[in-house]
């Protein structure tokens, strides 16, 4: 794998529950200090990288990347010492039957979300979905000593050690959006190569799993001329509409829409054409479901671009991104910051 | 323990059933030299032989080698493997799982519908296996072909975890415990002659359980499994099969077998005056080696001593390493005794074979 892929490997496998990311900031903030002016956490745990532009009289850039992934929260310790959760984001009940977790107690417990084995299943029960209530984490200890390491209210992540496929493709846990992340390096890298006017805030942000709530304060905090937002898209698969899921390595999906600015994304992709950076159109009817929401209606609204990172089996522990789109995705995006001409 | 070392590396190789070679390899290296004989047969069951020091019952000792799997069925246009599981494998566990493909252990991830392209009946329904396929990363049919076959087996790409109190967590536990406790069990040497039998397909059918023991043709033969387990609450006692942790399970009866009442008993005895934990095994679902093997022949008293493992037949099974351990005292102090209790094979065998007067050949 190229240093990219390296990277994106390492990201793969911190654990950053949404709302309790402190656990992966100070490693975030490592991978922006050596391309950086400044780095700072803010009290949220939103990792800022600032990087100053040339001019003496620079506007600002902002281009956030969420870094929380999905994951549990415990609900109840049982007398057993079996454990009960609900999710923390958009957890499908479905996708984590016996899976890996690392349950967030005193220390890091390992455990395995049980299932019944099939000898067990009555008749009746057979193609019958299982709902979150009645599944179980099994950390291995009595009901004392699983008292004694474990709250309710502790997060429980997803274990799934990045697996390098075919075509430069990982497949892990948290690609969505630890590929933005990654990207967000990229963009840093390039930048550091180019001449930029702009103040530049790299901003990994928290919580927007939960509902975009990181990017809330980092738009307000960061008065910004330009918002770019990186984030991933559906990638294709055979089952699901095919205008609304993009191919992998086929570049970086440039999504088109009421909330994104229009004038930014035409001369974006403009600019993808002539710099021969590999892209794609992702049509985006309503709010996207990203953090360009909030970036549109920040403060007195900031124009925002969406830069989208094709993943496969989003949501799963098993999701699926071409390191080529992740590449292109941030030269895309230093490119532009770099060539902005102010208005 | 060294028998843990081995449980954790048996449990790592890849045997799906009919694929079995990597774990007989294995198992072959470390039993040979505790053995006086040993062969692999036409359907690849590893057969050893060990003398026993004076008189006695023929005694079989069964782990199978296979676990559950799946197989590359299909290539389609977009690259993607679609599969059908070998032996016993529930839908939803194959979501979102790591596996190796082929001989050359090419990696791939099982994907699944994101939650939100999914319908309404979709997201309230239950997974369904024809839907799911393997993604080892190709843009196409052409670059998976040059990757994988059709006819590929698949296992879960699990490696094994230390966790908790005392348990452990890996694949293939069935019934990698068996064949971890048999090397141990072959260690030692008993009054009367053991055969070691490592099996091949129990998982698709007791296949090579039903080849073993007409090569053996024993009087007594004794299975080492992993067991269903599901001790959890909410769950009716009898439903839970068997519990981690409460010592090994034996078999009374399953799906393919009423085990010998005397020799359970013999077993049983055993426990008791050596004070090993035992528990009852108390569904009657599933089957063991033990129902093709009591068949055998003229007929063959069995019984099953078992490893509880819960989420069995998932890439996650777990087990507490003192029901291993115990299994392995409870096997070696079964065999011990056995001579002393006269009544398991001194009655009750017949001298009628037609088979041999028909001039077919026993191997053994």
């Amino acid at each position: 794998m190229n240093e990219c892929g390296e990277l994106l490997k390492k990201l793969g496998s911190l654990s950053a529950v949404t709302g309790r990311e402190n656990r992966a900031s100070e490693k975030i903030a490592e991978l922006f200090r050596p391309y950086c002016d400044e780095v700072k956490i803010d009290h949220f745990f939103n990792v800022i990288g600032i990087k100053k532009g040339q001019s003496e009289n620079p506007g600002s850039v902002l281009v956030t990347a969420h870094y929380d992934e999905i994951g549990l929260i415990v609900t109840e310790i049982e007398d057993s010492g079996f454990l009960r959760f609900s999710a923390a984001g958009g957890v499908d009940p479905k996708a984590i039957g016996a899976m890996e977790v690392i349950v967030h107690g005193k220390k890091d417990l390992f455990g395995v979300i049980g299932t019944k084995p099939p000898h067990l299943i009555p008749p009746e029960d057979v193609g019958k979905a299982v709902k979150m209530d009645d599944m179980r984490i099994d950390i291995g200890y009595d009901g004392k000593k699983a008292k004694e390491l474990v709250s309710i209210g502790d997060m429980v992540s997803f274990v799934s050690p990045p697996q390098e496929l075919l075509n430069n493709r990982i497949a892990g846990k948290s690609m969505d959006n630890r590929s933005g992340v990654a990207a967000l390096v990229e963009i840093l890298k390039e930048l550091n190569k180019l001449r930029h006017d702009d103040d530049v805030y790299v901003v990994a942000t928290v919580q927007e799993e939960l509902g975009l709530i990181g990017a809330f304060s980092v738009t307000y905090n960061i008065k910004a001329d330009l918002g770019i937002v990186i984030d991933v898209c559906h990638g294709d698969m055979p089952d699901a509409p095919s205008d609304e899921t993009f191919p992998l390595g086929k570049g970086v999906a440039v999504a088109v829409g009421p909330v994104l600015d229009r004038r930014h994304t035409k001369a974006i992709i403009k600019l993808a054409k002539e710099e021969k950076i590999p892209y794609q159109i992702d049509p985006e009817t309503g709010d996207t479901g990203t953090e360009a929401a909030v970036h549109e209606v920040a403060r007195e609204g900031i124009p925002v671009i969406l830069l989208s990172i094709p993943s496969k089996y989003m949501h799963t522990a098993v999701e699926m991104v071409c390191v080529d789109d992740v590449i292109a995705t941030g030269r895309l995006a230093a490119r532009y910051i770099a060539g902005r001409v102010k208005e | 323990m060294g028998a843990l070392d081995n449980l954790k590396k048996l449990s790592a190789l890849d045997g799906v059933s009919g694929d079995e070679k990597p774990v007989r390899d294995f198992i072959l290296s470390h039993v040979k030299d505790y053995v006086d004989e040993y062969w692999i047969d036409k359907t690849g069951n590893l057969i050893t032989y060990k003398k026993g020091t004076g008189n006695g019952p023929k005694v079989m000792l069964d782990a199978h080698m296979d676990e559950v799997g799946l197989m590359v069925t299909q290539i389609t246009s977009d690259g993607l493997l679609k599969f059908q599981v070998v032996g016993g494998i529930e839908d939803r566990v194959l979501v979102g799982k790591r596996v190796r493909i082929g001989e050359k252990g090419v990696p791939g991830v099982i994907g699944f519908k994101p939650i939100h392209l999914q319908d309404k009946n979709e997201r309230t329904g239950a997974v369904n296996k024809k839907k799911l396929t393997i993604d080892i990363g190709a843009k196409d049919k052409e670059q998976a072909e040059a990757k994988v076959e059709v006819g590929d087996i698949v296992a879960f790409a699990y490696d094994p975890v230390d966790f908790g109190d005392n348990k452990l967590m890996a694949k293939a536990l069935d019934d990698r415990v068996g064949c971890a406790a048999l090397i141990e069990i072959l260690k030692e040497r008993y009054e009367f002659d053991i055969y070691g039998c490592f099996t091949v397909q129990e998982e698709i059918g007791l296949k090579g359980a039903k080849t073993a023991s007409f090569q053996v043709m024993p009087d007594i033969a004794i299975i080492l499994e992993g067991t269903t387990c599901y001790d959890l609450p909410d769950t009716e006692e009898q439903g839970m099969s068997t519990r981690c942790g409460k010592g090994p399970a034996l078999t009374i009866m399953d799906r393919s077998v009423i085990v010998d009442r005397d020799l359970l008993n013999h077993i049983v005895d055993v426990a008791k005056r050596n004070k090993i934990p035992y528990q009852f095994k108390q569904t009657i679902s599933g089957g063991t080696n033990a129902g093709r093997i009591q068949v055998n022949g003229t007929g063959v008293k069995v019984a099953a001593i078992a490893v509880p493992c819960r989420y069995i037949h998932t890439p996650v099974s777990v087990m507490d390493k003192s029901d291993f351990e115990n299994m392995i005292r409870l096997a070696k102090e079964t065999l011990k005794a056995l001579p002393a209790a006269g009544n398991l094979w001194g009655t009750g065998k017949t001298d009628i074979n037609l088979y041999r007067e028909q001039g077919g050949v026993e191997y053994v």
